[in-house]
């Protein structure tokens, strides 16, 4: 097994990650998007942790901090997400467009 | 773990293939609920990975995290915004779409010829394995003890804003009156008092 197999493997995640982040229309999406990246840098760290640093694992550490903040986010946004959808009764993200010049 | 070279090929490549075969199947899909149980497969594969590479207290984490949390409140949200609406289609969607496909093609190619090319330091000492919760133990409460601490504050933080951010702003009319005219009774049905047994026995 080799580090380079994990990282393309990271990289072609995170590319669909943006992929779906950039195209979605439905707002729940966009958040599974940002999961799918946020996904993808842990599995960069995992393997840099293994690779490069196997004793001191930092890169486990900073995977599990990585974890905490994505389940404050994906609670943060999904609250958003419902506040919008009752004050515009849409999910629709290019209906959002109160912030657009 | 120990597994023979084989072994760990052939596993890596299922579990890339489903994690890979899943989030493309996550942002294509029409329907949200398809694309919401398949983020949950993302997640589980990625565990399996994480076993792959010898953490263990990681990939349990992920599927407690990742998997019985977010993928929960994921369809949780889903449930409270399900409205059957077909999202009329854009003028000219398809240029967006193909200039991103582009994009996200050539940051791929980007960084694979960067992960091909780079010369990594491999370390040739041994993983630590099954001690790597002792070792994730040490650094949390030694080096790491100051990020650790802020984590749980913004945790908590995050609870009271998700709070604060989905709550109703106001109640209906009706349902104020309501409880304000029975905020002073108990619900509970009106019974006759069970006379005493000495009463009984003085008549």
């Amino acid at each position: 097994m080799q580090l380079q197999y994990f990282l393309l493997v990271a990289a072609a995640l995170f590319c669909i990650g943006v992929y779906g982040l950039v195209n979605s229309r439905n707002a729940v999406r966009v958040l599974m998007s940002i999961e799918l990246m946020l996904n993808a840098v842990n599995l960069n760290l995992m393997a840099f942790s293994n690779y490069l640093d196997p004793q001191a694992i930092k890169g486990q550490i900073f995977t599990i901090f990585v974890i905490a903040i994505a389940a404050a986010e994906a609670a943060v946004g999904l609250a958003i997400v419902l506040a919008i959808y009752r004050n515009r009764d849409t999910v629709d993200m290019e209906q959002f467009n109160l912030l657009k010049w | 773990m120990n597994l023979a070279e084989g072994v760990q090929i052939v596993s890596f490549g299922i579990l890339a293939a489903m994690m890979l075969g899943a989030a493309i199947g996550v942002v294509l899909l029409e329907n949200i609920v398809y694309s919401a149980f398949l983020l949950g497969g993302v997640f589980i594969s990625i565990a399996g990975i994480y076993l792959l590479l010898n953490a263990d207290f990681v990939a349990a984490a992920q599927v407690l995290i990742y998997v019985g949390a977010v993928n929960v409140l994921i369809l949780f949200a889903i449930m409270l915004v399900n409205k059957r609406q077909d999202f009329q289609p854009l003028r000219r969607g398809w240029i967006r779409k193909a200039a991103t496909a582009v994009v996200c093609a050539g940051i791929f190619a980007l960084l694979s010829t960067m992960i091909v090319s780079t010369p990594w330091a491999i370390s040739t000492a041994t993983p630590a394995g099954d001690a790597s919760v002792v070792v994730i133990g040490l650094h949390f409460f030694s080096d790491f003890l100051l990020p650790f601490e802020l984590a749980s504050v913004l945790l908590l933080m995050a609870l009271i804003g998700a709070v604060v951010l989905a709550r109703r702003e106001f109640l209906p009319d009706d349902e104020a009156d309501r409880a304000q005219v029975e905020a002073l009774r108990l619900p509970e049905r009106p019974r006759e008092l069970v006379p005493s047994g000495r009463d009984e026995t003085v008549n």
